[in-house]
């Protein structure tokens, strides 16, 4: 049997491999196209990778990465020894956590709002005047904060103020994640919206009528119709924003810093700045990342599973 | 659709059964009081909303208008108090700012020319089945989307290339996206039909010509939505200038504007009436956001339909 077998095999991966450099030769361009792009990749995402190896070892100029001596995980200890660790893992996680639960509902809402509207100026109106922060850097967005709610000058200061809230929201430890989760949202909502608006728009139009003729209620019609048709939106979403969960951008939460609010402000990606490239501890900073990174990854891969048994959709 | 059903009129209302239109807005007609509760409810949330998003961005206006003395007085609300233009000036004499101005300019024109290119360089040949080895170079691209080299990895590269503290540091690090490769990969695979393949084929064109002269016309809309993307996102981004860049002439506006309006670095003014001089950079700041902000809003009303094309086609799964 196995000897009969055989040689047809052998024959069929004869033609495919054929097969495979006729393809190379008829195709040759493509590769060619592909050259520097690939070296891209490796160069500046794949040899990055590989440096992370300096997270075990004492990385000394001289030396070299290869050359430099081992060090396990010296660097690791180091960091979970100091009381500032667990400080920085609070505090990205909190951020993150309440960047995601802030943050992840409202576009849903504005969207199935939007959706509800027939007012054709006052719905573009919303939509164009609610995309346009999203297209402002953070360097902008978080001087903008700085100038509104300076007690000096700005008028979110008087806002505050008649409240009786504490005015200088920038200065303060327990405002810090408020100001900046909330700004985000400020900043992303209107246009995370727009994937929420092209699913609704996907939806079979026969449902809306079925859910007339039985009378349903507008809210009925969202509830029944709408939110299962953007389900496995919401999920894809949802599993990318958790996957993110440790991935806080360093941009804004560095803008937003100050020596006063360093409590809460103080995340991992901001540390790694400074250990890194302002103390030139380049292992420590290195292991610090790897820790974020894999974590990170970890989640996401959990994440993917559960959304995957739980609603059959999932990000692969 | 089945309009007749939609607009009869229910019964016991007046009977004009063919003389009336048929309204387009079908789905209104039957709203009951809940509804009209529900809706009115809908309306006012996204008027706050709109509000809320507004407001800022008026203020910053308003104030970048005013004089330093109403700036600086916290006078400012939603229209300018005493209307001066005192604050463009000095943002377009400063030498620093007009200097970042050019370098971002550069840097938004050439890092999408790079981007654009290289995008199309591996989108392209990933979107064709036949490429051997296809699988492999997706989950190669699609895996730095997962998991990153970090901070201090990647700029050990840099440095090991020597090109920190040069332009190239800026363009090359981030000059393709995966997710932008994802975008193009699905648009070339998803809306350039295969018959012209086959043609350009019985026509003796080769690969590189096919993607040439047909191909790349016909993705007219993909090319802006990601050279888009690249150019806001390098016109928006100060990260990479401020690991990487030492020299000042070599900083992009927004590394400028971080020192000028975040530090508070305003460059020895050396001027002796203090108070006039703070008055003055406090309007500074609100006139230089909107300086800086003006390009990308410029562009916007023009982008922001394509911006809209561009989640969509990343909504596609490939």
């Amino acid at each position: 049997m196995t000897a009969a077998a055989a040689p047809p095999r052998a024959a069929l991966r004869e033609r495919r491999r054929r097969t495979r450099r006729r393809n190379l030769r008829r195709h040759w361009q493509l590769y060619v196209l592909l050259v520097l792009p690939v070296a891209y990749f490796v160069v500046f995402h794949y040899i990055p990778m590989a440096n992370n190896v300096i997270a075990f070892k004492d990385y000394n100029v001289v030396q070299g990465i290869w050359g430099s001596p081992w060090a396990g995980f010296d660097h690791f200890e180091r960091f979970f020894a100091n009381p500032v660790a667990w400080d920085l893992i609070r505090n990205t996680l909190m951020l993150s956590l309440y960047g995601f639960l802030a943050g992840f509902p409202v576009p849903i809402i504005l969207a199935l709002a939007l959706n509800e509207v027939r007012a054709r100026f006052f719905k573009r109106t919303v939509q164009m005047v609610t995309y346009a922060p999203h297209f402002i850097s953070t360097v902008i967005v978080v001087s903008m904060l700085i100038l509104i709610f300076s007690p000096r000058i700005g008028f979110m200061a008087d806002v505050l103020g008649f409240f009786g809230m504490n005015a200088n929201l920038l200065a303060d430890p327990d405002a810090f994640r408020s100001v900046y989760v909330w700004s985000d949202v400020w900043q992303t909502a209107g246009y995370s919206a727009i994937i929420y608006m092209a699913a609704l728009a996907g939806i079979d139009p026969s449902l809306y009528e079925a859910a007339r003729l039985d009378g349903a209620s507008r809210l009925r019609k969202i509830w029944h119709v709408d939110l299962p048709g953007i389900a496995p939106t919401v999920v894809v979403v949802m599993v990318l924003s958790v996957g993110n969960i440790m991935a806080v951008g360093f941009e804004k939460a560095f803008l937003l810093q100050n020596p006063l609010n360093l409590s809460t402000s103080e995340i991992i990606a901001t540390y790694t700045y400074k250990i890194g490239l302002l103390n030139a501890d380049f292992s420590l900073a290195t292991a610090v990342g790897l820790f974020n990174s894999v974590i990170n990854l970890i989640l996401l891969l959990v994440v993917n599973q559960v959304a995957k048994r739980v609603t059959g959709n999932g990000l692969w | 659709m089945t309009l007749e059903t939609a607009t009869r009129p229910a019964p016991g209302a007046e009977p004009e059964p063919k003389a009336r239109k048929p309204k387009r807005r079908s789905t209104t007609v039957q709203d009951t009081r809940v509804d009209r509760v529900f809706m009115a409810g809908v309306y006012v949330l996204l008027s706050t909303f709109l509000l809320i998003v507004l407001v800022p961005l008026v203020n910053i206006v308003a104030s970048s208008f005013s004089s330093p003395a109403a700036v600086s007085g916290g006078r400012v609300f939603l229209w300018p108090v005493d209307f001066s233009l005192i604050g463009y000036e000095a943002v377009l004499t400063s030498d620093a700012i007009l200097t970042g101005f050019g370098n971002s300019i550069f840097y938004a024109v050439v890092g999408t020319l790079v981007s654009l290119a290289l995008t199309v360089m591996i989108a392209y040949p990933l979107s064709r089945a036949e490429l051997v080895g296809r699988k492999v170079l997706i989950g190669g691209v699609l895996f730095t989307m997962l998991f990153s080299g970090g901070l201090i990895p990647t700029y050990m590269v840099v440095r090991a290339l020597g090109l920190l503290d040069t332009r190239w540091a800026i363009i090359l690090p981030a000059a393709i996206g995966a997710w932008q490769v994802l975008i193009a990969m699905t648009y070339f695979r998803t809306s350039i039909p295969g018959e012209l393949y086959e043609a350009a084929q019985l026509d003796g064109a080769s690969d590189l010509r096919y993607l040439w002269s047909v191909v790349l016309p016909l993705s007219k809309p993909l090319l802006a939505v990601i050279a888009l993307m690249y150019g806001i996102g390098q016109w928006n981004s100060y990260f990479s200038a401020l690991i990487y860049l030492r020299s000042e002439e070599l900083y992009p506006l927004q590394l400028v504007l971080r020192n000028v309006l975040i530090v508070n670095n305003t460059g020895g003014t050396n001027l002796a009436d203090q108070m006039a001089a703070e008055q003055l950079a406090d309007l500074m700041k609100f006139s230089l956001i909107v300086v800086s902000t003006v390009p990308v809003l410029l562009v916007y009303p023009f982008v922001a339909r394509h911006f809209t094309k561009g989640v969509m086609l990343g909504s596609v799964k490939g």
